[in-house]
């Protein structure tokens, strides 16, 4: 059974080159638009991997994890930060928040397919 | 391999929606004290448009917004105070940056790089106090990468990296993906090898990890330059824990059963994953169209089958009016696809007021009001030039200079409001100004000195209307600004193209009321059905005041051709439209047949005809796709008999038929 | 009124036919026997509820409603003065398809579709008829009968038809 994946973006267009990307490596794709959205669909829909930007409107992404955390069905998915901002400050945030790993936006579709085989197979 | 383009439209599209939204919060933000509610839109606007130019490899795009976001990241977080100067480059980018995206989208004019490149140093210069601290940052953290890098490159081969042979000419676009993987390795070997490792790393002393991350710093850097050349990726925990590597995926979840229960019932749920575009879709005018024309054929069939039926068995009948009302319903459902909010024009002119108001050192705030009344996109896109220049014309000529204002007693500050409203069948559109007024003594001298035949009996209504005449500017001066050629006669024309008029009201010193009243859509009309011989015309109910039989004594004849009636003490002229349209009428003589009474632009006319025949909604099809344009009338419907009707252009009737008439005869009735 | 439109759809045939020869809906107007271009010609129907358009020549008799689009329907027969012109169900209207627009034209009869060969066309002489030669690619000739060949595209499109816009004097 293919594995789900929820994408959370605001923008429309990296979502669909996400979904489109993920849904020809095999994977079942959710989206949501922002952090809240994020997570409600996490709530309703048991996902294998969430991949999540980081600014949004709403609720951002470290929100999300924080809370996705929180969750007992979410203790141990894998939480990937998609994001333009690799700094530093911003993984530790990252990492205290819970989540597995980052990767940088932009990124081009095959590695993103790459990244997420290593992480969910 | 990868072709992206098929997402640039969705990319365009997001891009073109953040930009609007930018403008719109820049225009109403007050730079002394800015809401932290509208710098996180703007913000986040530069930022996504961005992200998607950076990962749709648009370079100049993704390059100035990351300025824009660098600068404003700054404004939002209260390090550096919001400027009049850093609105100002702001709306000068979004303005490049749409010219951009034209470029991508329809091959607009090439945006010289060197205005980028200066708009960009622009931008940079409102961090001036700060440059040389993050350049310093920039570098200590380059150094860094060269010093852990090195490490790492030695783990990531030792742990990940293939035999770099395996992977050698390897490009077709259906590699497999282990391929895939490996080559993308030997790529980043080859060109970067202090960035090889690309995760996988397992955790790192805290240490270790910060100095590991800043080789993905400088964001400039990372986020602007090609691919996996650079660190891209990297985990917070060990790999051996991730669920691809162990034996069973959810062996790993606590509470497996429990989400195994979840999973059961989600997923076909998640088998449709648009769920978050369920909201709206994108679907082409074209489609949309085919429907409301497929809606309105079955509109006429209907009207065919109740008259045929019209005296048949009573459940026919009841069948049929249900019919009928289904029919109504679906039509006006498949003509609301086509409604948008009039947000889509007003929206634009905050942004022309505040830079014309600049040129012309003028002060005035704009309004708007019922900017969610919908029309038709058709008359969206057609509205937007009249408006515009209705809107200019009132900056440049209403609204006076602060100091002539001030000495009136009136506010520095002039107002312009645009307002949106529905009223009947209609959409009114109203452009007003607390401006200086018409004057009518001044219209009317002008009218003279053109020659015009105008008398001082003229109601204003019909003196305001001089202004839309070709040529007239009662501009002391003409400036660039109205004065340039297309005048407010195109403005009018334009508008009853659309099948709608303009109206003027104003008073000298207080102000001016332009108000444009349209029709909600251009593809249906409710109409009065007219009989005149043995043929049928519609007129369209909005020009409508009332129907009357008159009598013998109220017609009389000013001329050998021109006729008035009277009508409620008023002397209308009055146009025989069996002599519009050279038939053979019923009723010979007035008080036989009906006078219809009409008003457009302000002006009132009779209409003779032979019979009323009923009211309708008519589905308007074009006369000029196979025939041509036809004098006085707009265009053409099917009636429930299959035969054609014609409808009346109403403006062009009165107009081409009475136009000097009416002011005549107005003189002789009094 | 509401006959139904006695639509006639011509499939076009051999889908391999020389390229030298034409396939032509021949009718007739007065004395003379036309042909046009097969592929100019959409359906054949008959005359009725048409509705009158003022200020226009007497031979463009109107407009009808062709299954939801507006079409202009001329007469020939007046335009080429065959004497008195009636209108009953024998009145044949030949829909064209020409320059992209749709458009009726009133003739006195179809006869049949016919194909002629290269060598069957001559070029038409000088006097030729009720049409002015510009109008006309050639004279086909069958089994004795003399068929003008018009160039209905031209002849719809010029401003003596005048469908195109206002009259050019």
């Amino acid at each position: 059974m293919a594995k789900t994946i929820l994408a959370v973006d605001d923008s429309a267009s990296i979502r669909k080159m996400v979904l489109f990307t993920l849904k020809r490596g095999g994977y079942d794709v959710v989206e949501a638009v922002d952090g809240q959205d994020g997570l409600e669909k996490a709530l309703k829909y048991q996902v294998n991997l969430v991949l999540t930007d980081q600014n949004m409107p709403r609720m951002d992404g470290l929100t999300l994890i924080h809370s996705l955390r929180e969750l007992a069905n979410y203790h141990a998915v894998p939480i990937l930060m998609l994001t333009t901002e690799s700094s530093d400050e911003m993984k530790s945030k990252g990492r205290a928040a819970g989540a597995t790993g980052w990767l940088v936006k932009p990124f081009d579709p095959s590695r993103l397919l790459d990244v997420v085989r290593k992480v969910i197979g | 391999m990868d072709d992206l383009s098929e997402f640039h439209g969705v990319f365009f599209d997001e891009a073109t929606e953040h930009l609007d939204g930018m403008e719109s919060l820049l225009l109403s933000i007050d730079v002394n004290a800015p809401d932290k509610e509208q710098l996180n839109p703007i913000f986040r606007a530069a930022h996504s448009i961005k992200g998607g130019a950076a990962m749709f490899g648009f370079q100049d795009i993704a390059e100035l917004t990351h300025e824009m976001e660098t600068v404003f990241d700054r404004v939002r977080k209260g390090q550096m105070p919001l400027s009049k100067d850093l609105v100002d480059v702001f709306l000068i980018s979004g303005d490049l940056l749409r010219a951009m995206l034209g470029v991508r989208k329809d091959d607009g004019d090439e945006v010289p790089r060197e205005e980028v490149s200066a708009l960009c140093a622009r931008l940079r210069l409102f961090l001036e106090p700060e440059a040389t601290a993050s350049e310093i940052s920039v570098m200590v953290a380059g150094s860094a990468v060269k010093v852990s890098g090195g490490e790492a490159v030695q783990a990531a081969s030792a742990s990940t990296a293939p035999p770099l042979s395996l992977a050698r000419g390897k490009s077709d676009p259906e590699v497999p993906e282990a391929t895939v993987k490996r080559r993308k390795t030997k790529k980043s070997a080859e060109k970067s090898p202090p960035a090889v490792t690309a995760g996988i790393s397992t955790i790192a002393p805290v240490n270790q990890c910060k100095v590991n991350s800043n080789e993905a710093v400088t964001p400039a850097v990372t986020s602007l330059s090609p691919l996996a050349e650079k660190k891209d990726f990297g985990l917070f925990v060990d790999p051996a824990t991730l669920p691809a590597n162990l034996p069973g995926a959810t062996a790993m979840r606590p509470g497996g059963a429990k989400i195994d229960e979840l999973k059961g019932v989600a997923k076909p749920e998640a088998a449709t994953p648009s769920a978050t575009d369920a909201s709206s879709i994108r679907v082409s005018v074209q489609k949309v169209d085919q429907l409301i024309n497929l809606v309105g054929e079955l509109v006429i069939t209907q009207a065919i089958l109740a008259q045929a039926a019209s005296c048949a068995d009573p459940k026919l009948y009841q069948a049929l009016s249900q019919l009928e009302r289904n029919t109504r319903d679906l039509q006006e459902s498949a003509m609301s696809i086509r409604m948008l909010p009039i947000s889509f024009v007003f929206g634009r002119f905050p942004r022309v007021v505040r830079d014309l108001a600049d040129k012309l050192n003028k002060q005035v705030e704009l309004k708007t009001e019922g900017e969610g009344t919908e029309l038709d996109k058709g008359l969206i896109e057609r509205i937007v030039d009249p408006l515009t220049h209705l809107v200019r014309n009132s900056l440049d000529h209403g609204i006076e200079l602060p100091a002539v204002r001030q000495a009136a007693g009136k506010p520095a500050k002039g107002t312009i409001t645009l307002r949106a409203f529905h009223r009947g069948g209609n959409v009114m559109i109203e452009v007003s100004d607390d401006g200086a007024g018409l004057n009518r003594e001044r219209l009317l001298s002008r009218a003279r000195e053109r020659g015009a035949s105008v008398s001082d009996s003229m109601s204003d209504q019909e003196v305001f209307q001089l202004i839309f005449e070709a040529g007239f500017s009662t501009a002391e001066k003409i400036t660039d600004v109205s004065g340039r050629g297309v005048g407010m006669d195109v403005v009018r024309r334009n508008i009853r193209e659309m099948g709608g008029n303009v109206e003027i009201n104003s008073n000298l010193g207080a102000g001016t009321c332009i108000s444009i009243r349209l029709p909600l859509t251009l593809a249906i009309l409710d109409g009065m059905s007219v009989a005149v011989g043995k043929e049928v015309f519609i007129i369209p109910l909005t020009y409508i005041i009332e129907s009357l039989r008159p009598i013998a004594a109220d017609v009389k004849a000013v001329s050998a051709k021109e006729k008035v009636v009277r009508v409620r003490g008023e002397y209308l002229p009055l146009i025989a439209l069996h002599e519009v349209f050279n038939l053979r009428p019923e009723a010979r003589e007035v008080h036989e047949g009906m006078v219809v009474i009409l008003e457009s632009d302000g002006r009132k006319t009779a209409v003779f005809v032979d019979a009323l025949v009923g009211q309708h909604q008519v589905v308007i099809k074009s006369l000029e796709r196979n025939f041509r344009r036809v004098q006085s009338v707009s265009g053409a419907t099917i009636m429930g008999d299959g035969r054609v009707a014609l409808i009346l252009d109403v403006a062009e009737l009165v107009d081409g038929t009475a136009g000097t008439a009416a002011s005549t005869t107005r003189t002789t009735a009094k | 009124m509401s006959q139904p439109p006695t639509a006639t759809p011509i499939t076009t045939s051999d889908p391999n036919a020389s390229r030298t020869a034409n396939e032509f809906l021949t009718f007739r107007l007065g004395n003379e026997e036309y042909g046009i271009e097969i592929l100019k010609v959409q359906e054949i129907r008959g005359y009725d509820a048409i509705t009158r358009i003022a200020n226009v020549p007497e031979f463009i008799k109107g407009v009808v409603n062709l299954r939801g689009i507006i079409v202009p329907i001329v007469d020939m027969r007046i335009k080429f003065n065959l004497g008195t012109v009636e209108y009953n169900q024998f009145t044949v209207v030949i829909i064209l398809n020409v320059a992209g627009r749709v458009m009726g034209m009133v003739v006195d009869g179809v006869s049949d579709v016919i194909t002629l060969a290269a060598e069957q066309v001559r070029p038409a002489p000088d006097f030729a008829a009720n049409l002015d030669t510009e109008y006309i690619i050639g004279l086909g000739t069958v089994d004795k009968r003399m068929l003008i060949l018009m160039d209905i595209e031209a002849l719809m499109c010029s401003a003596e038809i005048g469908l195109n816009g206002p009259d050019i004097h």
